[in-house]
């Protein structure tokens, strides 16, 4: 069947942990993972919720294929009420945790209430119990693991946790696994600070043994791992540069957003790319990167390692930082990079560490502090108050504020507030790169016309991961749409969408989309659980779980406004590149997509739609 | 012809797809802790590194079991537990200096590496190549080969 059928309730205000048999009706309709976890969701949550209540939920959640030999099956989600942005949030994560959590017997694990004091989840197979953590309260993630691998005699123990960001408050908080994969956007660590929960450390020996048809699954998943590497994509660009392939290619047909979004390419961006990792450095003749690693699971694995150069301003004399950790994906480089016109490899590489260390998403920092350098470079920030001179192209303002912000210091404390309300509170809201109150991510959308249209309709503010029309916009996948026109994007927009969707759900990565369709996808998925996940079915569940998404942002206060762009984006041309004397043109492609989703005029669903996606 | 594991971690990934294809083998189920082969990952360094038993001709497990529930696959030179024999006493787990063969709480009896009857199923699923099953007598040809290239790469004088 794929799913363990049970789920774990912890009741922080109480102290409790119970066992619940998995609603089986719902596991049938939304899968899993993202989808099963929404609709658990919004089921018992009120839209209106402050986030940082006790009355917000937040539930960590396996997809059926999660622990399975189907290649990238390791993935969980966050899912909960976004403290950055107020709208549902659901932050995906790699490495080991969710396959451990899964061998332990466990669809997801269900977080309510707010501890009177720091606790921990210990959950060893079947028993689970709330343990104290006054003594790990202020640890880092890299330091809370080990602790408590520690504490439990345990080398296998695996840890979900948040570092002194999520403690703090800091709206952009991740939660963070296995020392480098973060469930990063959003907020989710903010959520989890909040309710005085540090952390879930999982043992899982009794494995997943309830695979409908095994035979036909491992059919199903041999062959889908022989596309996945025949595929120019995930067989030899991601294994090799990692997403850091993209940095050149985004900036050439200038779509790299630079100095908070006034440009669109960076003169420095070959000096922060996936090739430039892999060239030996000046000062000690070793490269950057030190390996590839995967992700449970994974048959890609994309994943960079990286080691700082030990003579690096950031680090001299600092050898707990001279070790090889989790380097630079596309999105982080970019935001601690171009984003600030920063072109010293190095010194993003530490800032993304420290991003790792203290659990914090390195895209809303960066982009927030996008943000303050332009608001330095125009005298509405002084010298006096940042505490150092933040003009763009500063590697020591960078670093130095991912130090103050990831602990809650200094001016780090405002940069914590997210770029929306911090660029409000100094009087310049039209400043913050964002929708939704979430920093957009590496993609420029006055080249690339279709991620203008996914920024502004995705259900957790700005994001790439919801509908990557990238890849059919600039890379060809599964067929190529020119990145300036707008014609037949709204389609395309919702396709991918409802497909992400269905790969979220199932507990893979959405990266095996560049060389997987959803065809590909059916067969394991119906070996695992049920036939009746047809491919035809499956639509239709992504489609649904969207809408599930909508309606909840719907009742919570969002409306039609909220879903646009930034006013730079709209009216300020690109200055350079292909895409020069381009704006994003989303009043061409709002009103079809809203036709196409079956929404009416206020971005509401309408009762048809209701009726057809039985919500 | 017997055939050794033969593991490069240059190439590993840390995927764990062998530790999943070894429990799938062996009990049915995806289960990294009832894999007989073991994926470590070196954070500091970056290198994860399967690790198995390499199927000892001198074997230390077979010489200490007090009740001979180890013996050798004559065709794979597997060391191969013999369930129904094996007490459980757990001697052979001391014996080996490899760590290589572990006790099972599940079933009472220890466990380890059989080569699945000549067909390992970790190198079967492995990515990469960094898990091979090669010629017992040459698991050196492609070390030799790397170096060998500086002089094959040469020109002909």
């Amino acid at each position: 069947m794929g799913w363990a059928r049970r789920i774990l309730r912890v009741d922080l205000t109480a102290g409790t942990c119970t066992e619940e048999p998995l609603r089986m009706d719902w596991a049938r309709a939304y899968i899993g993972q993202r989808g099963l976890a929404t609709k658990y969701f919004t089921e018992e949550v009120d839209p209106k919720v402050d986030p940082l209540s006790p009355a917000n939920e937040l539930i960590w959640a396996t997809g059926p294929l999660t622990g399975t030999m189907a290649s990238t099956g390791g993935r969980y989600s966050v899912i909960t009420k976004g403290a950055l942005t107020g709208a549902i949030a659901c932050s995906n994560s790699g490495g080991h945790w969710g396959a451990e959590l899964k061998m332990a017997g466990w669809d997801m694990i269900v977080v309510q209430g707010r501890s009177p004091k720091p606790v921990y989840l210990y959950v060893e197979d079947d028993a689970a119990q709330l343990l104290d953590a006054e003594w790990l309260w202020g640890k880092s993630v890299w330091e809370t693991e080990p602790a408590l691998r520690n504490r439990h005699q345990d080398p296998l123990i695996r840890v979900s946790t948040i570092g002194r960001a999520g403690e703090t408050g800091c709206l952009f908080a991740g939660i963070v696994n296995d020392l480098h994969r973060a469930a990063g956007r959003s907020g989710v660590g903010a959520v989890m600070g909040s309710k005085n929960f540090k952390a879930i450390a999982v043992r899982g020996t009794k494995g997943v043994s309830g695979i409908r048809d095994f035979k036909a699954f491992m059919k199903a998943t041999v062959a889908a791992k022989k596309v996945l590497a025949d595929h120019p994509v995930t067989g030899q660009g991601l294994p090799k540069y990692g997403t850091q392939v993209l940095m050149n290619v985004i900036n050439e047909i200038g779509s790299l957003p630079t100095r908070n979004h006034r440009d669109v390419q960076f003169d420095g961006a070959k000096d922060i790319s996936g090739e430039a990792m892999h060239e030996p450095r000046k000062t000690d003749g070793k490269p950057n990167l030190v390996t590839n690693q995967a992700c449970f699971g994974c048959t890609i694995a994309c994943g960079r390692i990286s080691r700082i150069d030990p003579n690096h301003f950031t680090v001299q004399n600092r050898p707990e930082y001279w070790g090889a950790s989790g380097g630079l994906e596309y999105e982080a480089a970019w935001a601690l990079g171009a984003a600030n016109g920063v072109n010293d490899l190095e010194a993003i590489t530490y800032a993304n560490f420290i991003c790792n260390e203290q659990g914090m998403d390195p895209i809303s920092f960066g982009a927030t502090v996008a943000a303050v350098m332009e608001m330095y470079e125009m005298g509405v920030l002084t010298k006096e108050q940042l505490g150092i001179e933040a003009p763009f192209g500063s590697a020591k303002a960078v670093t130095h504020f991912a130090e103050l912000t990831a602990k809650g210091e200094g001016f780090g404390k405002e940069i914590a507030l997210g770029s929306r309300r911090l660029t409000a509170k100094y009087g310049h809201p039209e400043l913050s790169m964002s929708v939704k109150s979430q920093e957009f991510p590496a993609y420029d959308s006055r080249g690339i016309q279709g991620m203008g249209l996914t920024y502004a309709t995705s259900n957790r503010g700005a994001c790439h991961l919801r509908s990557y029309t990238v890849a059919s916009e600039v890379l060809g996948i599964p067929v190529k749409t020119d990145p300036l026109a707008t014609e037949g994007k709204p389609a395309l927009v919702k396709a991918f969408q409802d497909a992400t969707a269905v790969f979220d759900s199932a507990g893979v990565c959405v990266f095996t989309s560049f060389a997987w369709t959803l065809a590909d996808l059916q067969p394991q998925l119906a070996a695992a659980c049920t036939e009746e996940f047809t491919l035809e079915e499956l639509g239709l569940i992504g489609e649904r779980i969207w809408n599930l998404e909508r309606d909840f942002n719907n009742r919570a206060g969002f409306t039609s406004k909220d879903d646009t762009l930034p006013k730079r984006l709209l009216t300020e041309q690109a200055k350079t590149g292909p895409a020069k004397g381009h704006t994003n043109a989303l009043d061409k492609m709002l009103p079809e997509y809203y036709g196409l989703r079956g929404w009416d005029d206020g971005g509401q669903l309408k009762p048809e739609t209701r009726a057809r996606l039985k919500l | 012809m017997q055939r050794s594991l033969n593991i490069n971690p240059d190439k590993c990934t840390g995927c764990m797809q062998c530790e999943l294809a070894c429990s799938y083998e062996n009990y049915g189920v995806f289960n990294p802790a009832r894999s007989r082969i073991k994926v470590f990952d070196f954070h500091q360094s970056g290198r994860k590194v399967p690790y198995t038993c390499t199927q000892c001709d001198e074997a230390w497990c077979m010489r200490a079991c007090p009740v001979e529930a180890i013996k050798v696959d004559a065709a794979t030179g597997a060391k191969i537990v013999l369930e129904p024999v094996c007490v459980g006493c757990k001697v052979c787990t001391i014996a080996c200096p490899f760590g290589t063969i572990n006790y099972v709480q599940a079933t009472g009896k220890v466990q380890k590496c059989d080569l699945c009857g000549g067909n390992p199923a970790c190198a079967a699923a492995c990515p990469t190549g960094a898990i091979t099953y090669v010629d017992a007598d040459w698991t050196g040809l492609e070390r030799m080969k790397h170096w060998a290239s500086k002089l094959g790469d040469q020109p002909h004088l």
